[in-house]
């Protein structure tokens, strides 16, 4: 099934001195091209939920498979329509996704290496900027085709788990080597495992460079442990502060944990002692070097567990996440970005036995909380119950309605938003991620900053379809009266907004207002 | 245009306007009443590069590369002596030193927190909260919101991207603006009338109609500021013309406000007279000064006070930087400050009063002693004094 309509005359629109006469005129040639009742205002409810916002496609997608074939789709992640080849070939040319991250270590190892043997000197000064740069270009590019995915990909409700687990397992570009590892770190580490089991998940997280790196591991060797990421892993990874670890704990994990780290990317080969070498572990960039670790017993969580080398690792995460107050941690906070900045106990607990039961198959979990109560309870509610959109989601879902599937040719700038915004990815330096709450978003400068975002979206007085490189200015404002906003967003508005997009002056401007209303900015 | 401009503006946009849902805020305040800036350095300054205890040989022993000179009247690069025992890094001379001299800056050594865990968010969080250490309850509660909200006609705000800790979990909306950018008005007032009426009756919208009141209001009074200096930057290239701003702004309209300044994390060659830590305390000083400068005779009536979460290690490291510490320097200003001394505890500086051989003990506790502080400030006592600070001893320094 598809939907067609009848083009609209933009230009007509733009003609038009009056805009709010314009919309009069063609109210009713959109309601007699209307093949279909419009959804109904709890289906747009959960749509809007279910991803970052709505675009045709989305829309399109509901009507075909209805909610629970939409839900079953997503969840075996079997929406797997290809992106706009235009937006894949910019993703694909990335150089942070089309190299391997061995490849991207060992060219910055050698760079390293290059910088080290020139003296001291402009020539020295100036291989160092390169690399910097390098670094930082790397950084944006991981930035843009994660948003790209975010507002291209079809599987809604996965592209929001990626961001909600990126920010679970937070890393924070400018440390160490993370800027090479991000493009990794997003699509190999949380990508694959987003729907997956949290296990994984967790162990995925545990062996990439990205997380060694930002959290220290990679230093954590027996004699001189380091418990960085031994502590965050339980405090804010798996089963949250105060719930029953101990600082013994912590620090027999740490040791647990001594080894386990990043392979060399000198492009040596390494020697081992011929007593070690059987237990060495690869997985790429990942190696469990057993000379580092401490072959010790521990006791953990109140378990022995015998020195033996990396499958003390796994059985310690076994271990984790087995525990009730994993499963616990992990739906509240699930609960409290996708339903409520204060989810109810009763939801939590129904999430957290599906986790308990299930062995944290995270799709399961996603299931209980989309089929719950809670999950439309916001539906025709006041605000107060609603959840505030963060910036990504406001960046996100505001590009996605403006062009509705049309593909950008630069995602700069949606990375410049989130930093005005001060949620930019892999920018958060506090291992804890950003806020999951509404009121983290809504401060008066906030408010002032997003209605400039709007503004920027909504008069087109942006680089979107300005390709890298170029100068040319690209293609004017977005045309936000469509179909869609007819079939799902007009019928709900709001008389508020109603009456501000009537006090519009221009294209730009009702498009401005919208992007900014309360109805675009809660869900 | 002014305030009463843009009231009329906005209610000629609307229909009905009965009242705009302001929080109150953007009243004046009597003008000569007592004026508070609370400037946070995130990372951890050096503190021992900024009051240099150059009577110290254990000072010298442990800081081959970085320490500063004795003070030497022939040598511009050593610390300029403030009393027998310390001295202050000479990157201040021109900034913070003639403050000194008019006895308008005081500096409190070994001043901090109880919080042991050397840990940056988990320190600068224990920090704005302003609980004692231990302390379950309100996470999402800061003791200058708490210190508002004991405190009538004292317009507050945060001169930041966001609202710090510091400042949430007010019962009234706090305004935040960072005047480092481009501060301009995006809506003209029109647009603003109609963004405002939209949240009208919704969770957000007081901070609606303050973010864009506020970003007129600063509009304004940073084009006539600019104007009258003949200055146009359009953003804040150093800390000086964003204290401009802010004096602007705490001159008129406001009694009460929080700025963080960052980049004091200097692990890694922090040099000691030139370098990455002489430059930030360098753009720091001149920020102070030109805060003082800018405000005119309301200096008089202000008081600055600049806290960092946590010293750095008495020794330098091998990357010729230093790390975590504990205790640090924390600095109060203003123009009847009773400064021109070091205030607060003090212990003679060797390795034997290191706290666990490695930074300074914290002797003077940062509660306590702005519990004292602005408890005078404010005549502050008792029950409302611990509502800010729960369980503090307030100590008066005699610093205001």
């Amino acid at each position: 099934m598809r939907l067609e309509l009848p083009a609209i005359p933009k230009n007509h629109v733009l003609r038009c001195l009056h805009f709010g006469i314009c919309i009069l005129l063609l109210t009713p040639l959109l309601a007699s091209a209307r093949s279909m009742a419009p959804l109904k205002s709890d289906d747009i409810s959960w749509l809007r939920r279910d991803g970052f916002g709505l675009d045709t496609a989305s829309v399109t997608r509901y009507r075909e498979l209805g909610r629970s074939g939409l839900l079953d789709a997503q969840l075996a992640d079997r929406v797997n329509d290809p992106l706009p080849p235009a937006i894949a070939s910019l993703i694909n040319g990335y150089q942070a996704i089309a190299t391997t991250p061995q490849q991207l270590l060992m060219e910055l190892d050698a760079a390293q290496q290059h910088i080290k043997a020139l003296p001291d000197g402009p020539d020295q000064a100036a291989a160092k900027k390169n690399l910097q740069d390098m670094g930082n270009q790397l950084q944006q590019q991981a930035q843009q085709a994660e948003l790209l995915q975010a507002v291209y990909g079809p599987n809604q409700l996965k592209e929001q788990l990626v961001w909600f687990w990126l920010n679970h397992f937070s890393v924070y570009a400018p440390k160490g080597r993370v800027r090479w590892e991000l493009g990794d770190y997003t699509q190999n580490t949380i990508r694959p495992h987003a729907l997956g089991k949290f296990r994984d998940l967790v162990m995925a997280t545990l062996e990439s460079p990205a997380m060694l790196e930002f959290l220290d591991n990679n230093q954590n060797a027996k004699g001189h442990v380091n418990e960085n990421y031994a502590r965050e892993l339980m405090e804010l990874h798996t089963l949250g502060v105060g719930s029953g670890y101990s600082q013994q704990d912590v620090q027999q994990l740490a040791l647990i944990l001594s080894g386990v780290g990043i392979a060399p990317t000198n492009g040596k080969p390494e020697k081992f002692n011929p007593k070690f070498a059987p237990l060495v572990v690869r997985n790429g960039l990942f190696e469990f070097n057993p000379q580092r670790h401490d072959f010790s017993d521990k006791v953990f969580l109140g378990h022995t567990i015998k020195g033996s080398g990396f499958d003390e690792v796994t059985q310690a995460v076994d271990l984790i996440v087995r525990q009730p107050a994993c499963g616990e941690f992990i739906s509240r906070q699930l609960a409290e970005y996708f339903v409520s900045d204060n989810p109810s106990p009763a939801l939590v607990k129904k999430m957290a036995h599906t986790f308990q039961r299930t062995d944290g198959d995270i799709g399961k979990v996603m299931r209980t909380m989309i089929e719950s109560r809670e999950w439309l309870a916001g539906n025709n509610q006041k605000l107060e119950s609603l959840k505030f959109d963060d910036p990504m989601r406001f960046v996100v879902s505001s590009v996605r309605l403006a062009f509705d599937g049309k593909p950008i040719a630069n995602a700069l700038p949606l990375v410049y938003w989130l930093n005005q915004l001060d949620e930019p990815l892999f920018g958060r330096i506090t291992p804890d991620g950003w806020p999951l709450d509404g009121a983290s978003w809504s401060s008066s400068g906030q408010m002032a900053k997003r209605f400039d975002i709007a503004r920027a979206i909504g008069n087109g007085n942006n680089l979107l379809f300005t390709p890298a490189g170029s100068t040319a200015r690209g293609a004017g404002f977005p045309m936000l009266t469509t179909r869609l906003y007819y079939d799902a967003i007009e019928p709900y508005l709001s008389p508020a907004t109603r009456d501000a997009l009537a006090k519009a002056n221009s294209q730009q401007e009702w498009n401005s207002f919208l992007l900014a209303s309360p109805d675009l900015n809660y869900r | 245009m002014n305030r009463r401009e843009f009231l009329l503006a906005a209610a000629s946009a609307a229909v009905a306007l009965p009242t705009l849902s302001f929080s109150g805020k953007l009243f004046a305040a009597p003008a000569s009443s007592p004026r508070f800036l609370f400037v946070f350095l995130r990372g951890g300054y050096d503190c021992n590069n900024l009051l240099v205890p150059y009577s110290s040989d254990f000072y010298y022993e442990s800081r081959p590369t970085l320490a500063i000179a004795k003070p030497d009247a022939n040598n511009p690069n050593s610390a300029i002596a403030l009393d027998a025992n310390w001295g202050l890094n000479p990157v201040l001379r021109d900034s913070i030193y003639p403050l000194w001299q008019r006895k308008q800056v005081a500096f409190i050594p070994f001043a901090g927190t109880d919080d042991l865990s050397r840990s940056h968010f988990e320190t600068q969080d224990n920090i704005e909260r302003g609980q004692a250490i231990g302390a379950t309850g309100n996470y999402r509660s800061g003791f200058l919101a708490r210190l508002s909200g004991q405190l009538a006609n004292v317009p507050t705000i945060a001169f930041t991207n966001d609202l710090p800790l510091s400042l949430q979990g007010s019962d009234k909306d706090v305004p935040n603006i960072s005047l480092r950018g481009n501060t301009n008005s995006s809506f003209d007032a029109r647009q603003s009338a109609i963004l405002t009426d939209m949240y009208r009756g919704t969770p957000l919208a007081s901070a609606t109609a303050d973010g864009l009141e506020l970003r007129k209001t600063v509009s304004k009074d940073l084009m006539d500021e600019m104007a009258k200096a003949g200055r146009g930057a359009p953003s804040a290239r150093n800390f000086a013309t964003e204290t401009q701003r802010i004096a602007t702004m705490m001159r008129d309209k406001y009694r009460l406000g929080f700025v963080d300044v960052g980049g004091w994390d200097t692990h890694v060659n922090q040099g000691s007279v030139t370098g990455g830590l002489a430059n930030n305390l360098k753009n720091l000083g001149e920020g102070l000064a030109a805060y003082a400068d800018a405000l005119g005779d309301e200096w008089n009536n202000t008081t600055v006070v600049v806290v960092s979460e946590f010293g750095r290690t008495f020794r330098e490291n091998g990357d010729k930087g230093t790390d975590h510490g504990h205790g640090t320097v924390h600095w109060v200003l203003g123009g009847k400050v009773n400064g021109g001394r070091i205030a607060g505890e003090q212990i003679a500086v060797t390795q034997q009063n290191l706290l666990q051989n490695r930074d300074y003990q914290v002797l003077n506790n940062y509660r306590d002693v702005l519990a004292g502080l602005l408890g005078r400030m404010w005549g502050l006592q008792g029950n409302r004094m611990q509502a800010v600070f729960p369980q503090a001893k307030p100590r008066d320094l005699q610093l205001v």
